[in-house]
């Protein structure tokens, strides 16, 4: 092959921009997904100084903003809304999916199943730019008249429909999203099964290829009927249709223009048809990326591997018919409910499986206390607190108490925040020295642990005792209702531990900029993993292998009896464990 | 370049028996399923929560929509004939196939844009009533994917045969999964044909 010759007659916007090389895609992916978490992170911050102190100019930065959005430093209600909506929105589609399955998929993936890089190269290119303009899109939407998006990340009708034009930025930039997306999973789904190395059979593949194989099947169903949705806003908005807009619908006291019929629960059922699968997708491929650290950092075998991989193909099939839970309060009748409360109670047991196997994978491990493991343990506790209080949201009698509470927001964000943002941390520190040959720093690794486990949970804790005391969300003015007040300690509070939460994050962006240059060097597998992306070179090649791998074993060989390191590689040929 | 290397572009996988690009395609129109799938539980959802829903004959012309479904279908059958001339080894039988493929795909998209046409002189705009907006929003989305087709298909026809004299095999795989492509969008029709006009 000439691909030596290759990587130095390409040119720099070929080889770092415009690349069909999956890892170049793969941290093009990761560092815009950073840039958008600390975008949406940073909505948010202004979102807790209302809650904190609501009617309070905001100091330092409050002049820098427009008029639209605040005046004298004050926020108005439609920049809290818009704040709101995008911090949803960017943190879900433009910051932790294209994190997860963009970045962590598309560099580690074909590198753990031996391939040289996706099957369509061009289509994986493509996939990541409509995802950057659809992200632009999305930013640029806060500069249209009238705003960004302000109704919520969900995009309710009739609000969105009657909302300002910034609404139709978003469902444009959502197309791009979801067809960036569709060309991912399709890349994801044929790389798997077509470019597996020798040897490598499904039950051999490490859990994390599993968990994205089966993410990938979600976007590429689950996508489709909100494409179909927005297709269908779309037509609301601009074309003057009726899909979502009942008939008789009165708006400020006067009678609505349009033609009428339509029906806003169509609207929900078929966002929340894409948005259940989507919860999944945020949550898959960081069981994946704990299931390989904690198996590398504990030295054994993960505990039940055949029933994780059961497991997460069934969280695949039972993503699909959930999704009803999140309308309970709509009326959709008590059989409805009934039968969408047992799917959701179903579902929940492989997700106990999943977290049961690997919190039994610690058990009599000699567990190396690193700085991706520290993220990777802290992930059990905090997936399980997420998920364990979801349990009550899916319960029909439950929810009408707990619906649209600030309940709600505690439960999802122990999920995706201290749970999958967690595990993404975990992922960066653990393949950091893959990508650039050189291993971030340990100790400002554990400050950056420690600080935002602390504060993590000092933002979402108090939003459960918030929560059942009957305090909405989306609420611009948290002193409204006389049963919210004396809840008012806990937003300050909450608000405190957030900007703490912002600083801790300091630490990170410095270890993460000075590793890349400074970093202590590393050989080709520092953990001492035994997956076939140890093997490659450190960053790998344009090809990746310097010959095809031949796979002889499963993805888990620590601690095996006899073995000349205490561990074998998936591609090692050593005698005795040929299993 | 990194193709170069990518295993099962042109041969198909021994075990699974397919190429890249045929399970991608097959992939895709599965996404499609589940677009198309939304769109049409979408008419249902909104056809069974009102009383006055109008029949579709009664609106919309059904002479010109079957003489497009009869485009549509011979169109298939053209498709078919194109990627079998392939498997022949004849290339100018191919492009004959293939160039009326594409004339039926045009005549179908210019058949509907008269249909269009008369509609918008009457004033039925999707703002009309729900009956016009999903039927305008199903029939313009299935007519952008049949243009879509058309452009892959002329891309296949001009400069895409090229190929053939560098990968055979290579060619015929593309054009298996553009024609995989077309008939999807062509059976997307025979579904959307009864549920606007008959029902």
């Amino acid at each position: 092959m000439s691909k030596h010759h290759d990587s130095h007659e390409l040119p720099f916007w070929r080889k770092y921009i415009f690349s069909t090389d999956h890892k170049v895609i793969g941290i093009q992916y990761a560092v815009t997904g950073l840039l958008f978490l600390l975008f949406g992170f940073c909505l948010m911050m202004l979102i807790r100084w209302q809650l904190a102190y609501p009617g309070k100019p905001l100091p330092l930065i409050g002049g820098l903003f427009s008029e639209t959005a605040m005046i004298g430093g004050i926020m108005l209600p439609e920049f809290y809304n818009q704040l709101g909506a995008m911090h949803g929105t960017i943190m879900v589609f433009m910051g932790v999916v294209p994190l997860a399955v963009g970045g962590f998929g598309n560099f580690v993936l074909p590198l753990q199943i031996g391939a040289p890089d996706m099957a369509f190269p061009k289509l994986n290119m493509i996939s990541y730019w409509l995802y950057f303009v659809g992200g632009l899109i999305m930013f640029a939407s806060f500069f249209v008249p009238g705003g960004a998006a302000q109704s919520g990340w969900t995009s309710y009708p009739p609000l969105s429909v009657l909302a300002s034009g910034g609404q139709t930025w978003w469902l444009i930039g959502m197309a791009f999203l979801i067809n960036s997306s569709l060309l991912g999973s399709i890349n994801f789904i044929v790389t798997t099964i077509q470019l597996r190395a020798e040897g490598l059979s499904f039950y051999r593949l490490p859990f994390f290829v599993w968990a994205q194989f089966v993410t990938a099947f979600l976007l590429l169903l689950a996508f489709p009927p909100l494409m179909a949705a927005a297709v269908l806003q779309l037509m609301d908005r601009l074309a003057g249709a009726s899909f979502f807009m009942p008939s008789g619908l009165v708006v400020n006291g006067v009678s609505s223009a349009v033609a009428g019929g339509g029906n806003p629960i169509l609207w929900q059922h078929l966002f929340w048809f894409l948005a259940h699968p989507e919860v999944y997708v945020l949550i898959l491929p960081a069981m994946g990326i704990v299931a390989e650290i904690i198996a590398c950092n504990t030295r054994k075998p993960l505990y039940g591997y055949k029933a994780l991989v059961g497991s997460v193909i069934s969280i695949g099939f039972l993503s699909f018919i959930v999704w009803a839970h999140h309308m309970y309060l709509t009326g959709m009748g008590t059989k409805m409910s009934a039968f969408f409360q047992i799917t959701t109670m179903i579902i929940s047991i492989p997700s106990i499986i999943i977290l049961t196997s690997l919190m039994l994978s610690l058990w009599g491990g000699s567990i190396r206390f690193t700085a991706p493991m520290l993220f990777a343990v802290a992930f059990l506790p905090m997936f399980g607190i997420g998920g364990l209080t979801g349990l009550p949201l899916g319960l029909t009698a439950a929810d009408i108490h707990l619906h649209d509470t600030y309940y709600v927001i505690g439960h999802f964000h122990y999920v995706v925040a201290p749970g999958t943002i967690f595990a993404l941390f975990a992922g960066i520190y653990y393949w950091f020295p893959k990508a650039t040959g050189r291993k971030m720093s340990e100790v400002l690794g554990r400050i950056h642990f420690w600080l935002s486990f602390i504060f993590m949970n000092g933002v979402f804790m108090p939003m459960f005792i918030q929560g059942l005391a009957g305090v909405s969300r989306r609420l611009y003015d948290p002193m409204q209702y006389a049963h919210a007040q004396p809840t008012q300690v806990l937003n300050v509070f909450m608000s405190i531990s957030a900007w703490c939460l912002g600083l801790s994050q300091i630490p990170f962006i410095i270890n993460f900029f000075k590793s890349i240059f400074w970093g202590e060097r590393v050989n080709n597998n520092p953990w001492a993993a035994t997956t076939l992306e140890w093997s490659a070179p450190s960053p790998p090649p344009h090809g990746n292998f310097v010959k095809p791998p031949q796979v002889y074993r499963g993805p888990y060989e620590y601690s095996v009896p006899g073995s000349k390191n205490g561990y074998i590689p998936q591609d090692a040929v050593e005698a005795g464990s040929h299993v | 370049m990194s193709e170069a290397l990518i295993r099962f572009i042109s041969k198909p996988h021994p075990v699974t028996g397919v190429t890249n690009s045929k399970l991608g395609v097959w992939c895709f129109l599965a996404s499609e399923v589940m677009l198309f799938g939304g769109l049409f539980s979408a008419y249902i959802f909104l056809r069974t929560g009102v009383s006055d829903w109008p029949q579709g004959w009664t609106l919309l012309n059904v002479p010109l929509a079957t003489l497009n479904t009869m485009v549509l279908i011979i169109s298939s059958v053209t498709m078919v004939m194109a990627w079998a001339s392939l498997a022949m080894k004849n290339l100018s039988k191919y492009r004959v196939f293939m160039g009326l493929t594409i004339l039926l795909g045009v005549t179908f998209l210019v058949v509907k844009s008269f249909e269009y046409g008369h509609k918008f002189e009457h004033h039925h705009f999707p703002s009309t009533s729900n009956f016009y907006a999903i039927y305008f929003t199903l029939t313009g989305l299935h007519g952008i994917h049949v243009l879509v087709g058309v452009l892959v298909n002329l891309y296949f026809l001009l400069p895409g045969s090229a190929l053939w004299k560098k990968d055979p095999d290579q060619l015929m795989g593309r054009v298996e999964a553009a024609g995989l492509y077309w008939h999807f969008v062509d059976l997307v029709w025979i579904f959307l044909f009864p549920t606007l006009y008959l029902l």
